[in-house]
């Protein structure tokens, strides 16, 4: 699955740190394009921080966050941009451990605001759109063929005039993927998007986002404790604890790494110092 | 327990009323209504020699209570229970909704045209009524209260024929059903529509009163009608304007009325100085204003819930008090007099002075002080139903789902590519800017300004009429402030149990609709079916 050239998100040495709290400490890897990488690690490891400094939500306190967007020559500093850029220029859509959909907004509704900057260009900055123009019902319409297909795409066409907080709970995970897809990313970050889920629900779930990496061409970063998901879509996974990486690699080869084994489970007294003297700690 | 009624009901013809609990529930009513009339009729105070004296009135009071038990026994015999649940349980099965609500209406008209068509019908109740009290003042005041309740049937009743002409003329010129109907089922469609497409007609029965008001009213009291109904209508336009940052954006902004204040002093300030039109100083005091709109957005963007709240009512202040000491700019508490009056296309509605035609002498009429009012009234209902339509339409624009994302979750939006700076401040700006316009009309009816007018209870009191028409409805804001303004207005003569009406209705309506007249959200964009999205769902926004 995983192509030659250069990495599409490279995290360089990012360290974040909440005042003597250091969450992620000197994390470096890589996504590549067309490829599924995953985050694991226990609770607390500082997973859902990176998530946050990938896509501007926190200013990472050191280190430097690299996407290469296909259609852009320079690469976009990510660290250096506001948390609404990231999404609308540099094409990093998320999606959010506890479901952030608009709830008081229909299904459709929900995806049009995903489209909202190429929508509002073509409103003139609402001008066109008061006057009623052509130009902007066009768009509008447009903007709602998109939505349909990814709708049709994840099974919820049937609902998309209902309120978003009115579906079922495996629905709303899905719309939430179908919104951030709307937003036309180059990388999908999915933060537990498994959570959650029934095990038939989960199996869908694998198979929607090993479509989205085949048929879009899409980078995805994910971050998941079920690892039914993890190991049966992941190209490649990076594992963290204590905000280190302690990992990175083929599902095969973190499967078999004693230092992940260790973090996951423990180890037996006998065997703390074997362990540690390996980790380095 | 339960499973018996059902089965009963199901069974049996007629369902025996239950005296004893009849009586039982009427004794406890009347017990808990001599409780409060005791208080409040049955003592009262009044001016004597060497102060206040007490005189009761026990004997009105007990009446009142054993009225209240009466009916509430007749109510639980014949109407919650037996004989009416029956009549209500047999003659109206699934689907006669509307014939309820042409019974409705045609008891509405009836009594309407009673009160309307027979000279003195109203008086001789209130008589009867007295008579039944036998006290001097009561006379009056029941007197006043039958008239007014005469009044409001008969705008119920004016309101209701509208509706009824308006949907009996659409069903007339569609001769085409739609396609997309045929395939509902025509039992289940009879039931939908009727009830439905009756409230449908009640925003157009509404225009349609408003366009043709000063015909309906005209007669001694036309002026004052015309006066209560442009109040109303500048009401329900600032109404509009602050649902575009409450109801939409869900930025709570309780400094609303230093937009109105910047906009009438923009227009009493340009028009007194330069001699501008109101048809120049409009606009100007609409863009000034959402400049101030802007200027508060600014400092208040990282601030959500109470804080924004606190910051906003200072804002309000703020303005207030500016103007107040700004003595060589606005005039302080004096403030500023002789802001010039319309005029129609350059004529004057002046009877003598100045120059140029005057409006009277133009059209060969007689002179009328009215002309004046009439004219003011419908430049405030083309300003408001533009407000309407602009904020209808920026709604279903991409600035607008913008608006209600930002009030459902803002990290979502900024998630989505969203600049919620821009939104917020596009939000304040256009909501500032429809106050700023509500306020040059103001300044130019009233020909007088001064800070006074722009204290923190108009602020209080166009939220109230947002939140209680139902956050981000137009229609609701409508009602609202009908009601709100509208009442306090209708109720002038009762002084002041005015007040006491305006708070148990406010405790009524927050208990029976805690979230507004109008909860429901109608979707701004529809693939196949509109459906309308309960309240329930629909956040409030944390400002």
């Amino acid at each position: 699955m995983s192509e030659a050239g250069p990495p599409i998100l490279q995290v360089d040495h990012v360290t974040m740190r909440f005042g003597g709290l250091v969450a992620v400490d000197d994390l470096s890897f890589a996504a590549k394009p067309r490829e599924i990488t995953a985050i694991i690690g226990p609770n607390g490891a500082g997973k859902t921080t990176v998530f946050n400094c990938i896509t501007g939500f926190y200013k990472p306190t050191e280190g430097m966050i690299q996407l290469r967007h296909p259609a852009h020559p320079e690469p976009f500093l990510l660290e250096r941009m506001e948390d609404h850029e990231i999404a609308a220029r540099a094409g990093v859509a998320r999606t959010f451990q506890n479901i952030r959909l608009f709830s008081g907004m229909t299904v459709l509704e929900n995806l049009l605001v995903a489209q909202h900057g190429p929508l509002n260009e073509a409103s003139f900055f609402s001008f066109a759109g008061l006057l009623g123009l052509k130009r902007y019902r066009k768009a509008e319409a447009e903007a709602v063929d998109f939505a349909s297909y990814w709708l049709e795409k994840l099974g919820l066409i049937d609902r998309a005039d209902d309120a978003a907080g009115d579906l079922a709970y495996g629905d709303q995970r899905r719309l939430e993927i179908a919104r951030s897809m709307c937003t036309r990313p180059v990388i999908l970050c999915l933060d537990e998007p498994a959570a959650g889920l029934n095990p038939r629900e989960s199996a869908g779930l694998n198979d929607t986002l090993r479509w989205i990496r085949d048929e879009h061409g899409l980078a995805i970063l994910l971050i998941e404790h079920d690892m039914g998901v993890v190991m049966g879509i992941s190209d490649h996974i990076v594992v963290l604890d204590y905000g280190r990486k302690i990992a990175d690699g083929a599902p095969e080869f973190i499967r078999n790494d004693p230092t992940v084994i260790a973090a996951y489970l423990g180890v037996a007294e006998d065997e703390v110092e074997l362990v540690e003297a390996e980790v380095g700690r | 327990m339960a499973e018996g009624v059902v089965m009963a009901t199901g069974a049996r013809s007629i369902e025996a009323p239950d005296v004893g609990e009849a009586l039982k529930q009427a004794i406890i009513a009347s017990g808990i209504a001599l409780i409060l009339f005791i208080a409040i009729v049955g003592i009262k105070t009044e001016n004597a020699q060497g102060g206040l004296a007490l005189i009761y009135r026990f004997g009105a009071a007990f009446s009142l209570a054993a009225t209240v038990g009466v009916v509430r026994f007749l109510f639980d015999l014949f109407v919650w229970r037996g004989l009416g649940r029956e009549i209500m349980q047999r003659w109206l099965p699934a689907g006669t909704l509307g014939t309820v609500m042409t019974a409705l209406v045609i008891a509405a008209y009836l009594l309407g045209a009673y009160y309307f068509i027979v000279p003195g019908s109203r008086l001789a109740l209130a008589e009867t009524l007295s008579d039944i009290f036998g006290d001097n003042e009561w006379r009056s005041r029941s007197r006043i209260f039958v008239e007014l309740t005469g009044q409001l049937v008969i705008a119920v009743f004016i309101v209701l024929s509208a509706m009824g002409i308006i949907m009996a003329l659409r069903r007339l010129f569609s001769a085409a059903i739609p396609a997309s109907r045929e395939a509902v089922p025509p039992a289940a469609r009879a039931e939908k529509t009727t009830l439905a497409e009756f409230g449908q007609q009640f925003a157009p029965a509404l225009l349609v009163i408003a366009v043709i008001l000063p015909v309906l009213v005209a007669g001694p009291q036309q002026r004052y009608a015309l006066d209560t109904a442009i109040q109303i209508l500048t009401y329900i336009m600032l109404g509009w304007g602050l649902n575009i940052v409450v109801g939409l954006a869900g930025l709570l902004d309780l400094g609303y009325v230093a937009f109105y204040a910047v906009g009438a002093y923009s227009y009493a300030l340009l028009s007194t100085s330069f001699g501008w039109s109101f048809w120049i100083c409009l606009p100007l005091a609409g863009i000034l204003a959402a400049f101030w709109g802007i200027m508060l957005g600014f400092p208040v963007l990282r601030l959500r819930g109470d804080y924004l709240a606190i910051v906003t009512l200072a804002f309000g202040e703020m303005i207030r008090i500016l103007l107040l000491n700004w003595q060589s700019l606005t005039n302080g508490p004096n403030g500023i007099s002789q802001i010039p009056k319309p005029s129609f296309f350059g004529l004057s509605f002046d009877r003598f002075g100045g120059s140029g035609t005057k409006f009277h002498e133009f059209f060969g009429l007689q002179y009328d002080a009215v002309y004046r009012i009439i004219f003011l009234y419908y430049i405030i209902l083309a300003l408001a139903l533009m407000v309407n339509f602009a904020s209808q339409r920026l709604r279903r624009l991409p600035i607008g789902r913008a608006w209600e994302a930002l009030r459902e979750d803002e990290i979502a939006c900024r998630s989505l590519g969203i600049n919620t700076v821009t939104t917020k401040l596009t939000a304040f700006a256009i909501g500032a800017m429809f106050g700023g316009f509500a306020g040059s009309f103001f300044a130019m009816r009233q020909g007088f300004i001064s800070p006074e007018s722009f204290t923190f209870h108009e602020s209080a009191l166009i939220l109230a009429i947002v939140v209680l028409g139902g956050l981000g409805s137009q229609i609701g804001v409508v009602v609202a402030a009908v009601a709100l303004i509208g009442s306090s207005e209708f109720f002038r003569d009762l002084e002041d149990y005015r007040m006491l009406i305006f708070g148990a209705s406010m405790v009524v309506i927050m208990v029976w609709r805690p979230r507004g007249l109008v909860s429901g959200r109608a979707p701004t964009v529809v693939l196949k079916e509109h459906k309308v999205i309960s309240g329930g769902l629909v956040k409030e926004g944390a400002g």
